[in-house]
């Protein structure tokens, strides 16, 4: 029964070649639009969280001052900090990496082209805790550390101003009024989640920046990287009762300092990416509707057209279910034919749309087979249903049809 | 098969109503008709007479609005759909007016289509079909869809796809309607032999007298009623 059934569903789409072209690439719209939007939806959220973990997961950033409104520096009043708070809070437990850092506004000039940009005056430990990678070259070691040597690692947006491709490593910049070492260039990481050029930076050792450009040791931030997410409550509370204690803050009085979390940051940021998933959700629905509104249309149409090709079937012999599972065996065929080209189209689109996006290409397979699943579903279910009706049609009013 | 003691089809008192209300037309009002086994029937009237609609009535095709069919004794009415679909498929062949082949199909697999659906194997299903073919003589158009074929040609595979199960009734509306007279006759010498040969019952819808005269009885409907019923003095 179902053997012949399937002959006389493929040799009935074999027949009607134009016809099931027509309905597969009704299908194939409907499947790869909604993979696509599903699938680019997906890579825009995938940016926006990556951009957000590119400032360093865990990442603890410690200022003196209080936090006066969301996203303010501190206020001025509060002492900066000294080498030996650095090393006070490098000795607590859980840390992966702990940085002093001073920042300082400087102009850089190499040859003809000058560029105003951010010194950040940091340690070793600060690229681990900020995730910063090198593209070439290599970091500060330890004796130019120590003793505060000219040499200095760039940010791509600075190397772009003022080496446009070359690779500044082995060259000489002038920052300010002394000249560094170029020894190394860090990679990319694009914007923050603020909408800061996290590339446009030059690091040199801590020593080099208090010494040559803010004449002073003061250091402005402390940079920590927690080694494990579910201490960073931990850490903080130990860190604020290890700075009071070392800036002498009585009971009753607040913090003058403050510890920014990147957990903070995301959660700012989270908010942001919500409204957008459920944007993007929202739209690959109406994708699905529309998409399923064309695979039922062509469907329908293609079912109704053959009322007469069924009243003749029920005349001379078979039976309600034969006629039935012939159009269920070819509306299957059809949407699942129509499904995987659509996926196909789908996984394309979506890789051309990723790189003129500049999103990462993401391919969920759950969402990608529910998507399928659900336009495949459509596709049966109205060609199943319109066949129906007819096949219990008197024969004669099949026949009569049109 | 044996002979049943009861007539082959027997019709009492069928009405058939289409619509309701004040726009309901009846096309019947009230056939009485019995057809014994190997007769040759044509049934003739003018348009709206009801011919068809009684010959769709016999064919299982469309169900009375009132009366009683008995079919080899069985009552069709109290048959399920499903039964009657059995009974069309063991029992019954036609042949429509405008042929109704399946488009983009060859005569071969239209003519094969009626046995696939009694699950005839493909081997046997393709030898009977040819055989057919090549008695209604189509031999060497097996392979041309209706479209490729002429106006007679689509009725004789029309013809073939209704004999091939070998059905105890053809039933056939208007089988050389769209024919000139040369190719109609070539068709009811067919259907005759059919008859004649093969015993097989037939009832045949038709305007033409000359068509007409090929038959054992004739029957004349006039406003949904049998206005005469008799048998032709040349025929056997």
């Amino acid at each position: 029964m179902f053997w012949s059934a399937f002959r006389l569903a493929l040799s009935a789409i074999r027949r009607n070649i134009g016809r099931s072209m027509l309905t597969i690439l009704g299908v194939v719209i409907g499947v790869a639009a909604v993979i696509t939007m599903v699938n680019v939806g997906a890579g825009a959220t995938q940016a926006v969280s990556d951009q957000i973990s590119s400032l360093g997961s865990n990442l603890l950033m410690v200022r003196p001052g209080q936090r006066l409104g969301p996203g303010g520096g501190g206020a001025t009043r509060a002492p900066p900090f000294r080498a030996a708070d650095v090393e006070a809070v490098s000795r607590l437990s859980g840390l992966s990496a702990v940085s002093g850092f001073e920042t300082t506004g400087v102009v850089a000039v190499f040859g003809a082209e000058n560029w105003s940009t951010t010194a950040v005056g940091a340690n070793q430990p600060y690229f681990v805790a900020r995730k910063l990678e090198l593209s070439s070259g290599r970091t500060f070691n330890e004796a130019e550390e120590q003793a505060g040597r000219a040499v200095c690692v760039l940010g791509q947006t600075v190397r772009k101003e003022l080496y446009g491709e070359r690779d500044p490593v082995g060259t000489r910049l002038r920052v300010r009024q002394f000249s560094c070492d170029v020894i190394g260039l860090l990679k990319a990481k694009g914007q923050a989640a603020m909408g800061q050029d996290q590339d446009d930076v030059i690091v040199l050792p801590l020593r080099t920046v208090q010494r040559r450009l803010t004449g002073s040791q003061d250091i402005g931030s402390i940079a920590i990287a927690v080694s494990d997410a579910a201490s960073v409550d931990r850490v903080k509370s130990q860190l604020a009762d290890l700075l009071r204690e070392r800036r002498r803050i009585g009971r009753n009085e607040d913090d003058d300092f403050n510890i920014l979390d990147t957990r903070q940051i995301a959660e700012a940021a989270t908010g942001t990416t919500k409204v957008m998933t459920g944007l993007l959700a929202a739209v690959a629905a109406v994708s699905l509707v529309v998409g399923g509104i064309g695979i039922m249309n062509v469907m329908l149409v293609s079912v109704t057209e053959r009322t007469r090709e069924i009243g003749v079937r029920l005349a001379i012999g078979a039976l309600e279910g034969d006629v039935l599972m012939q159009f269920l065996i070819e509306a299957v065929t059809l949407s699942v034919i129509g499904g995987l080209l659509g996926l196909v189209l789908a996984l394309i689109a979506t890789a051309i749309l990723a790189q003129v996006m500049h999103v990462p290409l993401v391919f969920d397979p759950l969402t990608n087979l529910m998507a399928f699943s659900i336009s495949a579903t459509i596709g049966v279910v109205f060609g199943y249903f319109p066949a129906r009706r007819a096949a219990r049609l008197d024969p004669i009013d099949a026949l009569r049809h049109e | 098969m044996t002979a049943p003691a009861a007539p082959l089809i027997e019709l009492k008192g069928i009405t058939r109503t289409f619509g309701s209300g004040p726009a309901a037309f009846q096309a019947l009002r009230g056939i009485d008709l019995t057809v014994q086994d190997g007769e040759f029937l044509a049934i003739m009237g003018p348009s709206g007479s009801g011919k068809s609609t009684a010959m769709n009535i016999m064919g299982c095709l469309d169900t009375p609005t009132s009366g009683s069919y008995r079919f080899q004794g069985v009552t069709v009415e109290q048959l399920s759909r499903r039964q009657r679909a059995l009974l069309r498929r063991w029992r019954l062949g036609f042949v429509f007016q405008g042929y109704n082949l399946l488009p983009r199909t060859s005569a071969l697999e239209n003519v094969e289509l009626p046995l696939m659906y009694r699950r005839v194997g493909t081997a046997e299903r393709r030898r009977l079909a040819r055989e057919t073919l090549a008695l209604v003589g189509l031999s060497g158009w097996e392979k041309h869809t209706p479209a490729q074929l002429s106006g007679g040609q689509q009725q004789r595979v029309a013809i073939a796809r209704a004999i091939v199960t070998n059905p105890t009734v053809l039933l056939a509306d208007e089988p050389t309607g769209n024919l000139d007279s040369e190719k109609g006759n070539e068709i009811m010498a067919l259907l005759r032999s059919l008859n004649e040969d093969r015993g097989i019952t037939i009832l045949m819808v038709t305007h033409e007298p000359d068509m007409a005269a090929y038959a054992h009885r004739i029957i004349r409907f006039v406003d949904g009623r049998i206005q005469s019923d008799e048998p032709r003095a040349e025929a056997a």
